[in-house]
């Protein structure tokens, strides 16, 4: 229907005028110099050297990554790889029987204002809600004040600045685009097969382990990377829930750009950018062959 | 025979399916009860810390966990020009943090919203020779992370500010400021002006603009009176969704900003590196208000199918 309607209207317009390539020039042009060139500079000067008043000289080098991966930055390169996949598994845990859960109510209404409910936080600003969470965990925060006046603690405990915290700073702020593709699969899962499968003598966990995650797998490895990702480029978050105890690969970035170091700065971002890739090769061997 | 074999076999069998049934029937129960707990308490997660956040701008109190009485003080405060009160240190008073949030996010709108109105036109209407490279490079902001996409764009302007002013050394070095900032801002909102527009477009009925066009209209007079009109909502509901994520944005404004344009986020986000304070709470709740109208007007415009737009 979209190509017939494409097709139809490429005809219709196309009398006047050849070049739909004229239209895409300008965004294009803009993408190219402002987000592929600087892209390619900063590849290239994570080969270069820093020269005397911090300037990027010659000679070509691969002493930043080496740099890179040696024991002063490759423990808070694991960390963040670690921190990432705790974070992306608790939305898992968390995401999928919410996805399902969404997808269940009966009604029409419900359905939209119990996924309305997870999508609206995560409309609003993120530096917010990472300080929404701050002011939750915080020495002198709601959580500690509560656990203060119910007795179970005798002082404050220090929750925030910690790996914990970082983690849970993270999960609230990416679980929606963990339930956001669950629900995409559970919503057109026909339950009808639980019930065949249950008439053929499979138990409620062989059900769900043989027919219903197989068939939303899709839409679990699409949560994963949507999570993941964003997670391991995390900045905001470290910084503000993690202080300086808890670092990720972002706080590492920023620290050498803070200090005019960039060819070690760009040696790292592009060591981000080579886990990011990683990932999502993954994703497209193993995401995009389980839905054909 | 063979039905007296068929029968012994299966009496012990269905003897021990009552007992697995009995498990399965409890499991079920606990599976149940678990299921609506893990609902439960992830909504509690996700709007516990807001309505905290939010409740605690109005304590008369400094203390943001334990309430003390209702007040206005923090917001009139706000107004009041907040940088005397307890945040000493920062340089750009709230107000005009905020003028600068509103320069910058509404020039980087307009100029993405035309940006990107032409490259949906042109993915969705024409061919043309690198449509699929122009399709993965669009998304690319999207799935690199923030930070990478704001350093690289901070170094490749200090190479060309260098070099400029290297080459005139009697002229005022040009620096980082509202220029860069907002280029930044565009790269990433292109994308998500696309993804809105192309979305209204693919939903249109061709058959309009080809009516246009047998009752006689040029191709000119097609686009600005059918085809314009019909895109008008998608293009108001992109624009709208990269104004709030102009205003949001931290990373590529902090990294590309000259010294004093600090947009409201960046001023806030250096606020909050030093705790929390009611004041801080107070700014968020208005951004909170603020950001929730503007997406509540997007997605009315786009319609229902929107809901997933940000992914």
């Amino acid at each position: 229907m979209a190509a017939q309607a494409q097709a139809g209207s490429v005809k219709a317009v196309e009398a006047g005028t050849r070049g739909g390539g004229r239209l895409a020039l300008p965004g294009t042009l803009w993408l190219l110099a402002f987000f592929l060139l600087p892209l390619v500079i900063m590849a290239i000067v994570s080969f270069m050297s820093l020269g005397s008043r911090k300037t990027i000289v010659m000679p070509f080098t691969d002493a930043n990554y080496q740099r890179v991966l040696s024991a002063l930055y490759l423990p808070t390169i694991w960390d963040s790889v670690w921190i990432s996949l705790v974070t992306t598994i608790i939305c898992l845990l968390v995401g999928y029987p919410l996805a399902f859960f969404i997808s269940t109510r009966k009604s029409q209404l419900m359905r939209q204002l119990t996924l309305f409910l997870v999508i609206l936080p995560f409309w609003t600003n993120f530096v917010v809600r990472t300080y929404a969470m701050q002011t939750v965990l915080a020495r002198e925060g709601v959580l500690n004040h509560f656990l203060l006046s119910l007795g179970l603690i005798d002082h404050p405990l220090d929750l925030l600045y910690t790996q914990g915290a970082v983690i849970i700073g993270l999960v609230y702020g990416y679980l929606p685009f963990m339930v956001l593709p669950i629900y995409a699969t559970a919503e057109r899962f026909d339950f009808k097969l639980v019930a065949a499968a249950n008439d053929l003598g499979a138990n409620d966990w062989q059900a769900i382990w043989r027919i219903i995650i197989p068939l939303t797998l899709p839409g679990v490895i699409a949560g994963f990377i949507l999570v993941f990702i964003p997670c391991l480029g995390a900045f905001v978050t470290p910084e503000l829930l993690g202080g300086t105890s808890t670092l990720m690969i972002g706080n590492l970035i920023n620290s050498q750009f803070e200090e005019s170091n960039y060819p070690r700065g760009s040696a790292l971002s592009i060591t981000l950018m080579a886990l990011v890739m990683f990932a999502l090769l993954l994703y497209v061997r193993f995401g995009t062959r389980e839905q054909k | 025979m063979a039905q007296q074999t068929l029968s012994q076999s299966l009496a012990p069998e269905i003897e021990i399916d009552v007992a697995k049934l009995r498990r399965d029937l409890l499991m079920r129960q606990v599976g149940k009860v678990g299921y609506l707990l893990n609902a439960l308490v992830a909504y509690f997660f996700l709007w516990a810390p807001i309505f905290v956040l939010v409740v605690f701008s109005f304590n008369d109190s400094r203390s943001v966990a334990q309430w003390q009485g209702f007040t206005l003080r923090w917001y009139s405060g706000i107004f009041a020009n907040v940088a005397g009160t307890g945040t000493s240190g920062s340089t750009t008073s709230i107000l005009d943090a905020l003028s600068n949030s509103l320069i910058i996010g509404g020039v980087a709108t307009i100029v993405a919203t035309i940006l990107g109105t032409a490259l949906s036109l042109a993915l969705v209407r024409y061919r043309f020779p690198g449509k699929r490279v122009l399709d993965s490079l669009l998304y690319m902001p999207v799935i690199i992370p923030e930070i990478a996409q704001a350093i690289s764009l901070a170094l490749f302007f200090k190479i060309i500010f260098d070099a400029i002013n290297l080459a005139r050394p009697d002229q005022p070095p040009v620096t980082y400021g509202y220029g860069t900032i907002i280029i930044g801002h565009v790269v990433f909102n292109v994308a998500y002006v696309v993804i809105v527009v192309r979305a209204r477009l693919a939903d249109m009925n061709p058959r309009l603009e080809e009516a246009a066009r047998d009752l006689g209209a040029s191709e000119w007079q097609t686009f600005w009176r059918v085809t314009f009109p019909l895109m008008l909502p998608g293009i108001i509901a992109g624009a709208l969704l990269a104004f709030t994520l102009s205003l949001d944005d931290y990373i590529v404004t902090a990294m590309n900003r000259g010294i004093g344009d600090a947009t409201l986020t960046v001023v806030v986000f250096g606020m909050m590196r030093r705790g929390v304070s009611p004041e801080v709470n107070a700014i968020s709740t208005l951004m909170i208000i603020f950001s929730i109208l503007l997406i509540g007007i997007s997605l009315l415009l786009q319609g229902r199918s929107a809901v997933t737009g940000r992914g």
